[in-house]
């Protein structure tokens, strides 16, 4: 947490989203949910399929909107934040447009936004070298692995300068090197960008390693079980990983994460949080 | 320079190795196929009018061909290809046009093209053929627009509603995309609906370059002018002239692959990224 911003980025209060209310497929997806992220925050929402991580991360973004509760960003609405573009997503699928060049699918969110030309192509050209792309630009997505598509697609998300990064398992779809490597320089990106990043993940790891705070939730109605707070100091790296009190934390939300899907009972499946791939 | 050129010789000669060794099989089965052709009716000693053999079938072509050529001459196999080019490649034009045109108008609105969809998809099964007599009653028989409101009745259908799936069957995570960035309708209809589209266009305009052709002339198998294809066929047939006849099916087989060729080189050309394309380039 940076002293000097206190700014209230994202503020949500006794937010509800229940999915086909009335009908026999109701489905209390969150429930009281009370959250507050400052600005330049990193925060992980971390919980087994179902617990509504996606869900809360969507409702900010105004792809849903609440059944009840206020939640406000940057002050605003989400609706006028997104009008206002102050969101750049990023999903489990890059979500490239495979007609687009790697440069042309960066300029596709400053094309509709109606940037001028040139500066398009700088902006392009500046996002792309930032996440090690710059060579790159005139290639077509599918002549990119799947980590380097995923950075374009970061790259896409920054291009508008927006002030949130929204991001749902960026890197669940990669392989365990490519995924540190992502995390090196999603910090990377962060401290050079200073965004409030929302980050859902299932992995315990890369939330520890990644945020400021981890949100644990848990399922059935989909509600917050803990903030923890992570004092670990960034700048974060490799060593990071070899500090007892990265250990500790990882146990702590692993502890967490058990309780919260051994209050659900019976089901045997739901104490695979972590590997679960399936979306919720 | 020189030794730079003779590289790009080299690597063209080798690209050109390359693509005679990958077609050589195709190229051998034709060549298999007419002289096995030939064989049999030779050897079988089948008669003219129940199977024609392929050197007679060639030989009334390049006879048509030079009487075509010859001033004062003409040729009706080859002013019939072109009139039945020109109703197929009208209707095409027409049927395809406005297919893609209804498409993108009632996908604007959910509702509507939910509500024409099964009456698009029950249309597409109907045998639209048979209302040739029909169409040539209202435009008159010997009027090329008969034939091609056949054409263009019948290559509608699976343009429209391949159109349609293609506009509405984009990645929920694109339109997230879209949203995020709050674009407009028209924005994303340009930047993400027609793109997506294009493969499913492409794909009918490929069935509809055939059955333009297979429409013209079954359509002219209920009556048309003297020169046309399929008119010729029946007449030369009627007649027992079966080496004009099948010569006149050859001419519409040629129309009929250049057609869907020029389909084929206008997708490439227009989606380079497409994945059937990758590593062609």
């Amino acid at each position: 947490m940076s002293p000097e911003s206190k700014d209230i980025a994202i503020s949500a209060k006794g937010i509800h989203k229940v999915f086909n209310p009335g009908t026999d497929e109701e489905v209390i997806a969150l429930q009281d949910i009370d959250l507050e992220i400052e600005a330049s925050e990193f925060v992980s929402l971390i919980g087994p399929s179902g617990c509504g991580k996606s869900t809360l991360m969507r409702l900010i973004g105004d792809l849903i909107q609440p059944t009840a509760g206020e939640l406000l960003v940057n002050g605003k609405a989400p609706a006028r934040a997104r009008l206002d573009r102050e969101y750049g997503m990023v999903f489990q699928a890059a979500t490239l447009y495979e007609w687009r060049s790697v440069t042309k699918n960066v300029q596709l969110p400053l094309e509709i936004m109606g940037y001028a030309k040139s500066e398009r192509k700088q902006r392009a050209q500046a996002m792309l070298e930032m996440v090690e792309l710059g060579a790159f630009a005139n290639h077509f997505p599918w002549q990119l692995s799947g980590g380097m598509q995923q950075r374009v697609s970061i790259a896409r998300a920054l291009a508008f300068d927006p002030s949130v990064l929204l991001m749902d398992e960026p890197f669940g779809a990669l392989d365990e090197f490519t995924r540190e490597r992502m995390n090196l320089e999603l910090l990377k990106i962060w401290e050079q960008t200073r965004k409030t990043i929302i980050f859902v993940t299932h992995s315990i790891a890369e939330a520890v390693f990644l945020s400021n705070r981890i949100v644990v939730m848990s399922p059935r109605p989909g509600r917050i079980t803990e903030i923890v707070g992570n004092p670990l100091p960034y700048p974060r790296d490799f060593s990071t990983r070899n500090d007892p009190a990265y250990h500790d934390l990882v146990a702590r939300v692993r502890d967490l994460l058990r309780d919260a899907v051994g209050s659900l009972s019976a089901d045997p499946s739901s104490g695979q949080y972590v590997s679960e791939p399936g979306a919720d | 320079m020189a030794p730079a050129e003779a590289q790009t010789t080299a690597t063209l000669m080798a690209s050109i190795r390359r693509r005679l060794a990958f077609y050589f099989p195709t190229i051998a089965i034709a060549v298999g196929v007419i002289l096995l052709w030939e064989v049999i009716v030779v050897f079988f000693n089948i008669q003219q009018f129940l199977l024609p053999k392929p050197s007679a079938i060639f030989a009334e072509f390049m006879l048509q061909v030079d009487l075509w050529l010859a001033p004062d001459e003409r040729s009706i196999l080859i002013e019939s290809s072109g009139a039945t080019f020109w109703e197929a490649f009208g209707g095409f034009i027409i049927g395809c046009g406005s297919g893609i045109l209804v498409a993108l108008i009632t996908s604007r609105w959910t509702i509507v093209s939910e509500a024409t969809m099964p009456f698009a998809i029950a249309a597409n099964s109907v045998p639209i053929i048979a209302f040739a007599p029909i169409m040539n009653n209202w435009f008159g028989i010997t009027n090329p627009a008969s034939k091609m409101a056949i054409v263009a009745i019948i290559v509608f259908f699976p343009t429209m509603i391949n159109t349609v799936r293609g506009l509405t069957l984009v990645d929920l995570e694109q339109l997230e995309l879209m949203r995020s960035y709050a674009a407009t309708p028209a924005r994303i209809m340009f930047s993400l609906r027609i793109p997506n589209a294009l493969p499913f266009i492409f794909s009918a305009l490929r069935v509809a370059s055939a059955l333009s052709l297979i429409g013209a002339v079954v359509a002219e198998f209920f009556g048309g002018p003297r020169a046309t294809l399929g008119v010729y066929i029946t007449q030369e047939a009627g007649a027992f002239d079966f080496a004009k006849a099948w010569t006149a099916i050859l001419m519409a087989s040629i129309i009929g692959i250049s057609f869907y060729l020029v389909v084929l080189i206008a997708e490439r050309r227009l989606m380079p990224w497409h994945v059937s394309f990758r590593g062609a380039a």
